[in-house]
């Protein structure tokens, strides 16, 4: 971990002034991940500032019937909201399906959506990562990939986003809602939020410089059965090799979203249109496009039997 | 010698510390690149009921201020990386993977360690339910066991679901909860059913 | 005290502490948090400097060039250790690479550099600043690749000679009804215990201290002194606790070595713990294995061939896998092979893990024995009853087993867990999502024992102080060497004081090879015999006619108190238990049976534990409590080789890839629901005074191939690759 100088915010505006004006300033807000990713001289900030002081611990509902949530909110908060619990009950199963008590405890809602992959070639300095060091080539690609993505991916990277409210998050068409360093506020989808790799796997989000999130904002509740299927190589505590987001909805809609297997989280149209032909249907739409490596091709089988296990859990319920 | 050690010995004395911290109000400073080594920072925590004033490395783990500069050992460290749950402890009354955050993002938060559960004279009874029922072997990962154990009880008494909760807003006690939410904190001599079993005892004695 | 004949009635079977399920001695300074470890030692070493190993970053070659300016200009830098400035380090007699290398490399992260500073922080960043320039060779890391080259291992070590042959193997499997031909994999296992290797280090003159963690502390004393090339007497090791092992911290690691040389250069104390994304490669691991096993049998399951072959790889020099070791010794049949082969492989040292051979080679051939009782049309319980002999099938009847209890264990196991129940067909079970299966498999254990001493004291207040160098790695062996010294004494538990894990201690048999328990308590029961025979010549009693109970000796009517003998001075004395040729007399080994029921998803193949049950008969079970204990842990680690333990080896760089606990998964609480465990009554007179045998390891030998049986009742699919992950069964379903 490299040295840094610290200070608390004190405002939001504050906050991303000065990370806008200090080279190399982070915010630091759970600090799970950054602070791993420090340790081993991932992120090598040189001024860490505070943000865990701003009141951005709120949950409110919108004028609208949506639910805004502060971006501050802890996952186990967050999870255990009544109204997130009765009107939105699959970003808490997708919440409560990671990490650890521990970890939910201390992760925010914003730091959730900028977690950064668990490539084990991102996390091995000594080894070729272009998303670490831009250029320095992909370790992973003929190396063990049976963890990593296969949607999104490019020649670059084959990074998976490791996330599970992510996942929620992009199924509810949440916004990101952020403040610039000019103190402009603006609001980003979250479909438009997190960045492809292509050619610059280490630009991951749309934040732009200094920008800080302030919240996430739900729409209205769409209803209906919610579902988070998290598929993983033991039963606790450990990283989805498939995930999927179902909602069901009262009038008949059905909409998908996918974890561990995209480099960001994953939703397409053409899933959510084929659900009514079934798992096997919405796989092959969800999954067009997929490049695979002789390691995770099998997460092409598996997200056609996660939905398969949906699908039947939903009729056993029916 | 560096200046924390001076300030952790006086504290071991149990004499005047430093200057108490000032609450975290400061306004971000503009940093150059630091070649000089961080500044120490002041931090004052209340540990297990008593206040502590530290002088610590900025990027000093709310792990290392306890184990190398307060000297309580009982909070392990088994991977630093949030991935074994042996330095939980309670911060604020939750639990948390002190690894993972730094000291001085606690200043003025109250810490509680295993030392503050219970002394061998006057146990927790979380901690003679796992002494009765063998809830450890090589006892490493004991001290994050026992803080989770007791953490896990308050988190059910609480009604926070957990990944298995069937229905979100009806959340009951039962052995799979229990491992569930105890996931966190690997044992790899793998005393869990006895663990669960300790949790079991004390749940039915009631609270402490 | 020499043990070579079988034992007769003695004080321990009287039985009022020994084999009493009692809590740990040491439980509240556990539950506490007040145990030290070997990194918490403020009190021992105070002030102590913080070093952190720089690990290389490839896996073979030679450093070209290293350049420290910048490291040792950064802040707090005191020191820093390499190659270039440790002074000549001889290679210790377990270590197969050096543990500081350089010039040449040996293995990926293999330590290059130990970076000196005043605080931790400071340390682990000065470290990121050391450069070092690497020429990378070629290297060999694919054990598949290299199977047609691996060559025949040199006799000796722990495992036996490398070929075995009985009879005439190819005849008779050419001629058997029933035939089981099968190839199986085990992948690299990490022992991943909770505590990193750790040591703090201090030097006082041309004496050095080593708080260290440690399960063998006379061996390692030994390769401390060898490596340094200081006398043994210069060289004390502490390791009063320890956090875990598995055969992770048997041997002299870097960390210690580092720790060493890091004071040595700073003249302050240093600590060192390895980093846990370190661990994996630089230190050791169980190495993988390919087995191909042969069974031919009649078409009742009674064999009448058995063939174990076995490729394994290691670095230079280094050692084998043993993995055919049981198949010499658990079934019948007249004619019989085994073979070893050992590959080069450039990948860290392969060494020791929990049950080195059995844990691997049973989770071979118990799946082989499933496969014959399905071929035969017999339950896998019965096929095995059929198959047991009661001496060493490789000897005959001329070396029979000094107790073997496998047949009870079956049966009892069997009853306990509800195996009649289970359906012979696969797939007919299911609950709800899940399809479900029960799978079974024996257990086997060698049972070593060991050279082992202790010193034991009476004092003033009548208070019995043990002292020994033996380790407690979890393994209870604290209680049990003080229900030993009660019991033999004739005072409660709790007037006992247990001193472990010092080198000024007599050494023992250390805590390896599940030996521990048995040869530690043996060599307690010697000093104790002794001090019973001071203290009774004291009291002017004939020593074999004195009772010692509730803290008096007696004799007739008369009796005197333990304190008033002990007087102001106390009384010592000191033993050891040395072994005769018992245990080539007597195949000596302990058994068991496993019992597993899974829950796959019929969707996505994810495999849940439902429960696991066993019986196991090892001797004298000394205290029932932490014994059963070990049996759960071990038999979780079993689930875990069977489910989801693996390093995977990137074969370009030559490398583990997974080195956290994030990615080299072990089983976590929810894994792990209910467990049962049942004690098979024995005592076996040939293994020493105790009657015991070890138990820490059985518990391993054979669970993750219950598990994996278990998958294959419930789904009909056998795979024959671990760990048995959904990626590989759903391919196994599509085939």
């Amino acid at each position: 971990m490299r040295p840094f100088t610290y200070s608390r915010a004190t405002s939001v505006a504050d906050a991303a002034k000065s990370a806008a004006s200090v080279q190399g300033a982070r915010f630091i807000a759970g600090g799970t991940n950054l602070l791993d990713l420090m340790k081993l001289q991932i992120e090598t900030p040189t001024h860490l500032i505070d943000v865990n002081h701003l009141g951005l611990d709120r949950i409110e509902k919108t004028a609208d019937g949506g639910l805004k949530i502060g971006a501050l909110v802890r996952n186990t908060d967050l999870a255990a909201d009544r109204t997130v619990r009765s009107d939105y009950a699959v970003l808490s199963r997708a919440l409560l399906a990671g990490a650890s008590g521990q970890l939910r405890n201390k992760a925010t809602t914003a730091g959730n959506l900028l977690q950064r992959t668990r490539c084990p070639y991102f996390y091995d300095t000594r080894m070729p990562c272009n998303k670490r060091r831009p250029g320095s080539g992909c370790g992973a690609m003929q190396g063990m990939s049976r963890s990593l993505a296969i949607l999104g991916v490019s020649d670059a990277c084959i990074a998976q986003h490791p996330s599970d409210m992510a996942v929620a998050m992009r199924l509810l068409d949440a916004q990101v809602d952020t403040m610039g360093a000019d103190g402009t506020a603006r609001s980003i989808p979250i479909a438009d939020f997190h960045r492809l790799p292509g050619d610059t796997p280490h630009v991951e989000t749309a934040l732009q410089s200094g920008e800080i999130i302030t919240s996430v904002t739900l729409p209205k509740s769409i209803g209906g059965t919610h579902v988070y299927r998290k598929v993983r190589d033991r039963a606790s505590y450990a990283f989805a090799l498939v995930s999927v987001a179902a909602v069901f909805d009262a009038k008949g809609g059905t909409r998908f979203a996918f974890g561990g297997i995209g480099a960001k989280p994953w939703r397409t149209e053409a899933a959510d249109a084929a659900a009514k032909s079934g798992a096997k249907a919405v796989a092959q739409a969800a999954l067009n496009g997929a490049r695979t490596t002789h390691h995770n091709d099998f997460k092409q089988a598996l997200v056609e039997r996660t939905l398969a296990s949906i699908y039947r859990q939903k009729e056993a319920r029916a | 010698m560096s200046s924390d050690h001076v300030t952790r010995r006086g504290l071991l004395r149990g004499s005047a510390a430093l200057a108490a911290a000032a609450p975290g109000l400061s306004h971000a400073q503009p940093a150059s690149p630091v070649k000089e080594g961080s500044p120490m920072t002041p931090v004052e925590l209340t540990v297990n009921g008593r206040e502590v004033h530290l002088q610590l490395d900025p990027r000093t783990s709310l792990l290392d201020a306890l184990r190398e500069h307060l000297h309580l050992t009982g909070t392990k460290k088994g991977c630093d990386h949030g991935q074994c749950g042996a330095c939980t402890v309670m911060v604020e009354g939750r639990r948390i993977n002190s690894c993972l955050t730094l000291a001085v993002m606690h200043d003025g938060e109250k810490v509680t360690t295993i030392e503050g559960l219970g002394t061998a004279e006057k146990l927790h009874p979380m901690q003679k339910a796992f002494i009765v029922h063998d809830g450890y072997q090589c006892g490493y990962c004991t001290p994050g066991q026992i803080c989770s154990a007791v953490a896990v009880l308050e988190e059910i008494e609480a009604g926070i679901p957990s990944h298995v909760t069937h229905d979100l807003d009806r959340v009951t006690m039962s052995d799979e909860e229990l491992r569930e939410r105890m996931s966190g904190n690997i044992c790899r001599c793998a005393a869990y059913p006895n663990i669960i079993a300790a949790m079991n005892d004390v749940a039915a004695g009631g609270k402490a | 005290m020499k043990f070579d004949t079988p034992a007769g009635i003695n004080p321990i079977d009287r039985g009022r502490v020994i084999g009493i399920p009692h809590d740990r001695i040491d439980g509240a300074a556990k539950v506490t948090g007040t145990a030290p470890y070997a990194y918490e030692r403020h009190d021992a070493a105070p002030n102590p400097t913080y070093g952190w190993m720089v690990g290389s970053a490839v896996a073979t070659g030679r450093i070209a060039a290293m350049d420290l300016r910048a490291a040792e200009a950064a802040p707090g830098v005191l020191g820093i250790v390499t190659h270039a400035n440790a002074g000549k380090l001889n290679k210790g007699n377990f270590n197969t690479a050096p543990l500081l290398g350089g010039p040449q490399i040996d293995h990926y992260e293999q330590a290059v550099a130990l970076v000196i500073a005043d605080t931790f922080e400071n340390a682990r960043d000065a470290a990121k600043l050391v450069r070092v320039d690497y020429a990378p060779g070629d290297g060999k890391f694919d054990l598949s690749a290299e199977r047609a080259n691996a060559a025949k291992p040199p006799e000796g070590g722990f495992g036996g000679p490398p070929d075995t042959a009985v009879g005439d193997f190819d005849g008779a499997f050419a001629k058997a009804a029933v035939k089981i031909d099968q190839t199986y994999t085990t992948p690299d296992h990490s022992h991943a215990m909770m505590e990193p290797h750790a040591t703090t280090a201090a030097w006082n003159g041309d004496k050095l201290t080593l708080w260290t963690a440690n399960q063998m502390i006379a061996w390692s004393v030994g390769e401390v002194a060898k490596t340094l090339g200081i006398p043994k007497e210069n060289v004390r090791l502490v390791s009063p606790y320890i956090g875990g092992g598995f055969g992770a911290k048997l041997f002299l690691r870097a960390d210690a070595l580092l720790a060493a040389l890091g004071a040595k250069q700073v003249g302050r104390p240093v600590k060192v713990a390895l980093a846990r994304h370190q661990i994996p490669n630089n230190t050791t691991h169980r190495p993988a294995t390919i087995q191909r096993i042969r069974l031919g049998a009649d078409k009742d399951g009674v064999i009448d061939a058995i063939g174990h072959q076995v490729w394994s790889g290691d670095l230079p020099g280094g050692s084998t896998e043993t993995a055919a070791q049981q198949t010499r010794l658990l079934y019948r049949g007249a004619n019989r092979m085994t073979a070893h082969r050992l590959a080069t492989l450039n990948l860290p040292e392969g060494n020791a893990m929990r049950a080195p051979g059995e844990a691997v080679g049973l989770l071979a051939l118990e799946v082989a024995m499933d496969e014959l009782a399905e071929a035969c049309g017999v339950d896998p319980v019965e096929l095995r009853i059929r198959n047991d002999v009661q001496y060493d099938p490789e000897a005959g009847p001329q070396r029979p087993y000094s107790s073997r209890k496998l047949v009870e264990c079956l049966r009892a196991g069997a009853e306990q867990f509800g195996w009649s129940k289970r359906k012979a067909k696969p797939g007919q079970v299911r609950d709800g999502r899940w399809l479900v299966g029960m799978g079974m498999a024996s257990a086997f254990r060698n049972n070593l024992v060991g050279k082992s001493g202790a010193r034991i004291g009476v004092d003033a207040q009548g208070k019995v102080i043990v002292e020994t160098d033996m380790t407690d790695i979890g393994t209870g062996s604290y209680t049990i060497i003080g229900q030993t010294a009660a019991e033999m004494m004739g005072v409660p538990l709790d007037a006992v004081t247990v001193r472990l894990g010092d080198s000024r201690y007599p050494v023992s048999a250390g805590s390896g090879g599940q030996w521990g328990a048995n040869s530690s308590t043996a060599g307690v029961y010697a000093a104790a015999m002794a001090l019973r025979a001071k203290l009774a010549e004291k009291a002017g009693y004939l020593a074999d006619k004195a009772l010692f109970e509730d803290g008096l000796v007696k004799l007739d009517n008369k009796s005197q108190t333990l304190a008033a003998l002990a007087g102001r001075e106390g009384v010592w004395a000191e033993d050891s238990m040395d072994y005769g040729d018992l245990d080539k007399r007597y195949a000596q080994a302990t058994f068991g049976a496993h019992f597993c029921e899974v829950g796959v998803d019929i969707d996505t193949a994810e495999v849940r534990v439902r429960r696991m049950g066993g019986a196991f008969a090892a001797g004298r079970i000394l205290n029932p409590k932490s014994a059963r204990s070990q049996v759960i842990g071990a038999m979780t680690m079993g689930a875990g080789a069977a489910l989801m333990e693996a390093l995977d080896v990137d074969t370009r760089f030559g490398f583990f890839v997974n080195h956290d606990m994030a990615e080299y998964l072990v089983p976590v609480h929810a894994d792990i629901p209910h467990q049962e465990v049942l004690f098979v009554d024995e005592l076996d007179d040939k293994s020493s005074p105790m009657k015991a045998k070890g138990v820490g390891e059985l518990g391993i030998c054979g669970a993750g191939a219950a598990v994996a049986n278990a998958i294959y009742n419930a789904t009909g699919l056998r795979l024959r690759d671990y760990p048995l992950t959904i990626d590989k069964l759903l391919k196994a379903q599509a085939a």
